[in-house]
């Protein structure tokens, strides 16, 4: 086995795929499109009340919302969908090495959310700030933490990216896996919310979601994680699940 | 060559496969033959190493799959299911498969040739017929030129003319000295194709051994006797041990060859106007050979 040739073979499994466009052209749409929506709309707010302070940069990155779910779905669907179509048994009998596999998937997948992440979070962010600027609101990478929060978009959707190959992997099903994917994303907060008010306070931050968005958030909210404690929380269950997946991928039969 | 060493997977409370031990050899076919759940994907899934073994070992070439170093240039597999992700293109998905061990772009052109899909390389391989998606397969399977070939039903859902086809490529890769492991439910097309016979049921080695020994080895191999005095003479071999059923107008007889027979009719002076010794096709050998092993069978009322 030679790691070079499994990520060259793993880069063309992801380029040859509709999937694979279809949800970066929805990432790309829903990105781009919320920041002209929010900033027009907030532009508008702020000529009629002038003095409302905003926080520009999140207020740009808002599509980043919605780009995650597109994003986590073809996390889920590149390991997913071979073990869907049997595809599986023919990569580990060109590659036993099971877990080489894993990385070099998790590896491509992993970059290319990210270059695909910073592209759409400074476009984003440049479209946004031209919007508000309209009304003199708008702010510039020089200013404090706002380079940190843009660049921080682009990686909070590569995490969450992992996040979505990490359960696919481990649980081998792309609709159970997609399931449990928004569960944690969205449904576990939800729930969270539910606890006794002194327990809530002290979990809710540390749900993925809340954790990860401080990273591209300027302002910080009260209780809310730091920005780059968020992030690493945020991994950390990405971690938590590929290495669960690459634990148990030698045990099983594919 | 392949070597399987007292092999044993286990699914829960089913035994797929018990202890099984034989030898795949270069240079001719052997058949993998058996029933319907008896254990011959999960074998061919053992020897390459999607499945793991309960107990017991399997090496191709000398070595564990794991360890072969580009697996496709010492293995190549089409495996009864679909191995094929339904939206990329028959060539992506050869593309991707050669580029993993490192095979160049020439040879994904070449066996798309080899099986006849070079003009449906673009198309995506989910909408391939059965026929199609067989073809592919084995066009995955020979990549990287491999020294041994695994093929589970290879002729399921192919025409006459593609099983004739594959029979033809299957018999020329063991010409070439090459390894090749078929497995099939279809007698009648081993018969045509394999050299070699391992047959399983239950999970359990029941044959390994030439086609035609196979075959002869059978109870179902008989002598047919026809005489005027042909119940005189059931009487007279079931005395000598032999045993003797009556049918359409003759007798078939087992537990003594057609010598035996016509020595015993001479000493009682009785004529005879048919002596032949029957040979069992391949199918009924199996049946005989398989009858005691079968999962699900046919309950005759």
């Amino acid at each position: 086995m030679n790691f070079a040739d499994v990520l060259r073979s793993e880069w063309t499994k992801l380029r040859s795929v509709r999937s694979t466009y279809w949800t970066m052209f929805f990432a790309v749409a829903v990105t781009i499109g919320v920041a002209v929506i929010v900033c027009v709309k907030w532009a508008q707010d702020i000529r009629h009340s002038p003095g409302t302070t905003i926080d520009a940069t999140t207020i740009s990155l808002n599509g980043i919302f919605l780009a995650q779910v597109a994003v986590g779905t073809l996390g889920v669907m590149v390991i997913g969908s071979e073990y869907g179509t049997g595809m599986i048994r023919a990569t580990f009998g060109a590659v036993p090495q099971r877990r080489a596999v894993l990385a070099a998937k998790g590896l491509v997948f992993g970059v290319v959310t990210l270059v695909l992440g910073e592209v759409l979070s400074f476009a984003a962010f440049g479209i946004g700030q031209a919007i508000l600027s309209g009304a003199h609101a708008g702010v510039s990478l020089g200013q404090p933490e706002v380079l940190r929060a843009v660049v921080g978009g682009g990686l909070y959707l590569a995490a969450v990216g992992l996040l979505g190959f990490g359960i696919g992997a481990l649980l081998r099903h792309t609709a159970g896996a997609l399931s449990a994917f928004f569960g944690i994303l969205f449904a576990l907060t939800a729930l969270t919310d539910l606890l006794p008010t002194s327990w809530r306070n002290d979990v809710m931050p540390y749900m993925p979601a809340n954790a990860g968005t401080q990273i591209f958030a300027v302002q910080r909210v009260h209780d809310a994680l730091a920005p780059w404690t968020g992030l690493g929380v945020l991994c950390l269950y990405a971690v938590a699940a590929i290495t669960a997946a690459a634990v148990l991928v030698t045990r099983r039969d594919a | 060559m392949i070597q399987v060493r007292e092999l044993s997977k286990r699914f829960g409370k089913v035994q797929a496969v018990d202890a099984l031990s034989f030898d795949v050899l270069p240079g001719r076919v052997t058949g993998f033959l058996g029933p319907n759940g008896a254990g011959k994907s999960t074998t061919m899934r053992l020897i390459l190493g999607l499945d793991l073994p309960t107990s017991g070992h399997v090496t191709v070439n000398g070595r564990r799959y794991g360890e072969l170093h580009r697996p496709l240039t010492e293995v190549g597999a089409v495996l009864e299911v679909r191995a094929v992700h339904c939206g990329r293109s028959a060539y992506n998905h050869l593309l991707c498969l050669a580029q993993s061990n490192g095979i160049g772009r020439r040879r994904v052109a070449e066996v798309l040739d080899i099986v006849g899909l070079s003009s449906a390389a673009r198309r995506r391989a989910g909408g391939f017929s059965l026929g199609m998606s067989q073809r592919l397969g084995l066009a995955a399977a020979l990549l990287g030129d491999p020294p041994v070939l695994l093929c589970d039903e290879p002729v399921n859902g192919l025409d006459p003319e593609g099983i004739l086809w594959i029979r033809t490529l299957l018999r020329s890769l063991a010409a070439e000295g090459r390894t090749v492991f078929v497995s099939s439910h279809l007698m009648s097309e081993m018969a045509l194709t394999a050299d070699h016979l391992i047959v399983v049921g239950q999970g359990r080695l029941i044959a390994d051994a030439s086609t035609t020994e196979i075959v002869a080895r059978s109870s179902a191999n008989y002598v047919r006797v026809r005489s005027p005095q042909a119940s005189r003479l059931g009487a007279l071999l079931r005395e000598s041990g032999a045993v003797v059923r009556a049918h359409d107008g003759a007798l078939d007889v087992t537990g003594a060859g057609c010598p035996a027979v016509g020595d015993l009719a001479a000493r009682h002076g009785i004529a005879i106007h048919e002596l032949s010794s029957q040979t069992a096709s391949l199918e009924a050998a199996f049946m005989e050979l398989t009858r005691d092993s079968t999962d699900y069978r046919a309950e005759v009322a």
